[in-house]
């Protein structure tokens, strides 16, 4: 599909098919303030998730832009330093459409292998973020997290293929 | 499967720049999001008004997540009790389930009754409380290590102030919405808290790990004065935290350091005593100096 018709399709889509993908990612976000106190870092980053599956779905949908307004609103959930999902997130978008253009195929597989890439690179770069603003304990805390990251992702990409028939269902 | 080429503007002037200002915008942002995780390396409390409106608009959100999870809960008990009743002596069963239901409910009521009743003598004992609140939350997917409190501004919290349960010290105020509150826990790498083990008076400092444990140093070189079981408190030292909170128990000892569990165990949190910024009576002034 070229760059044209993604635009105008884009534009003819009804209301409900713009605003899906960017609540459903804002609830994700949102979900960092359930309250389930716990005593080391293990809440998967949910709207980071939703993001990935999305992107990965529909990757002519968003431009990179996008990781910046969401990822403000996951920093102001989560209670990570202002800006550091903001940035982070908008590299991986940069980092997935220079991949996405470098790639020859990808299946399903590939796209899991790239997810989980991109997962682990976020959540030590988010640990970073963290750590710059006060001294955190060591990275090895965040493993779990990112183990159990990886794991929920397959879900994280069923749960957006369902919602994409809901938005695009007529 | 090949990939999709939408990243191809074609010939259109119009759609190439289009993508290239998207490029600009995302490249343009990404640089303010790292300007805005330094700032806040230098100016840590920059953002707090920002922060607190966050906290206020999530608190509801967290207070409703409270009921849902306990109505899940609920629901699957129901679900349990309904196929006990479908067995054959679902009579009896559900006498002897109900009775035993009474039972760890007379039991559950009694330890929240002395929970309560400690912390309502807590209440009453402490001339210098602000507000007694509930933890509604966690930063549980960052690797800082905060709570929520269901107080803010508007009952006067302020930044800063020794939050506290029944059990012990929690930690300090370090950001406040007007209905809501961040506490950042002991247990955070960047917590220290001036203390003294309660069996010598000797003064350590309580610093957290990162992980639920809490690192004890002495501050005297060459003695170990640990042992396990040792507890510890707030010494007072230095003002904000105000004495003889209890802190940790000694769950591992090294020749100088230790580490200790703390008293206060933040996943069972639920009601918490804000206090008032302690302040030690001032020295007296120093004599004044006479010339020669």
């Amino acid at each position: 599909m070229s760059r044209i018709e993604a635009a105008e399709t884009r534009t003819l889509l009804p209301l409900r098919a713009r605003v899906v993908p960017i609540a459903t990612t804002m609830a994700a976000s949102a979900l960092a303030v359930l309250p389930f106190v716990s005593d080391t870092p293990l809440l998967p980053p949910f709207g980071l998730l939703m993001l990935l599956a999305w992107r990965l779905l529909r990757p002519e949908m968003w431009q990179a832009w996008i990781g910046l307004p969401l990822g403000l609103f996951d920093d102001l959930m989560s209670g990570q330093p202002l800006g550091s999902a903001m940035a982070v997130w908008t590299m991986a978008l940069l980092a997935l459409d220079l991949s996405d253009n470098r790639a020859v195929w990808h299946d399903y597989w590939h796209d899991l292998l790239v997810a989980a890439l991109i997962l682990t690179f976020c959540i030590a770069a988010g640990w970073l973020a963290a750590a710059i603003v006060a001294p955190v304990a060591g990275l090895q805390t965040m493993v779990p997290q990112l183990l159990l990251s990886i794991l929920l992702m397959p879900m994280a990409m069923r749960i957006a293929a369902r919602l994409d028939r809901f938005r695009l269902a007529r | 499967m090949a990939p999709p080429r939408h990243r191809r503007p074609g010939f259109s002037r119009k759609a190439q720049l289009g993508l290239f200002a998207g490029y600009v915008a995302a490249v343009t942002g990404l640089l303010v999001g790292i300007g805005l995780i330094v700032a806040s390396h230098f100016d840590p409390q920059g953002f707090s008004t920002l922060r607190g409106v966050a906290t206020d608009l999530a608190a509801p959100l967290t207070n409703g997540g409270r009921a849902v999870v306990r109505a899940i809960g609920n629901a699957g008990g129901e679900i349990a009790a309904y196929w006990n009743a479908g067995t054959q002596n679902a009579e009896l069963r559900r006498e002897l389930a109900l009775s035993r239901a009474k039972l760890t409910e007379a039991r559950i009521l009694r330890f929240e009754n002395r929970r309560l009743k400690r912390l309502a003598h807590l209440v009453e004992a402490t001339p210098d409380k602000v507000v007694v609140t509930q933890v509604v939350g966690s930063s549980a997917s960052s690797a800082r290590r905060l709570v929520t409190l269901a107080a803010g501004a508007s009952s006067g919290v302020r930044q800063g102030q020794p939050v506290r349960s029944a059990e012990g010290l929690i930690g300090r105020v370090i950001e406040t919405g007007q209905i809501s509150s961040r506490v950042l826990l002991l247990t955070d790498a960047s917590s220290t808290v001036p203390a003294r083990l309660v069996r010598n008076g000797l003064p350590v400092l309580a610093t957290g790990h990162g992980d639920g444990r809490i690192d004890l140093r002495v501050l005297t070189a060459g003695v170990a004065p640990f042992r396990r079981g040792d507890l510890i408190a707030t010494s007072g030292t230095g003002g904000v935290y105000p004495p003889n909170i209890p802190i940790a128990v000694v769950t591992e000892v090294h020749r100088e350091t230790a580490i200790g569990w703390p008293l206060a165990d933040p996943a069972r949190l639920d009601y918490a005593v804000v206090l008032k910024i302690f302040e030690p009576d001032l020295p007296p002034p120093p004599p004044a100096v006479t010339g020669p």
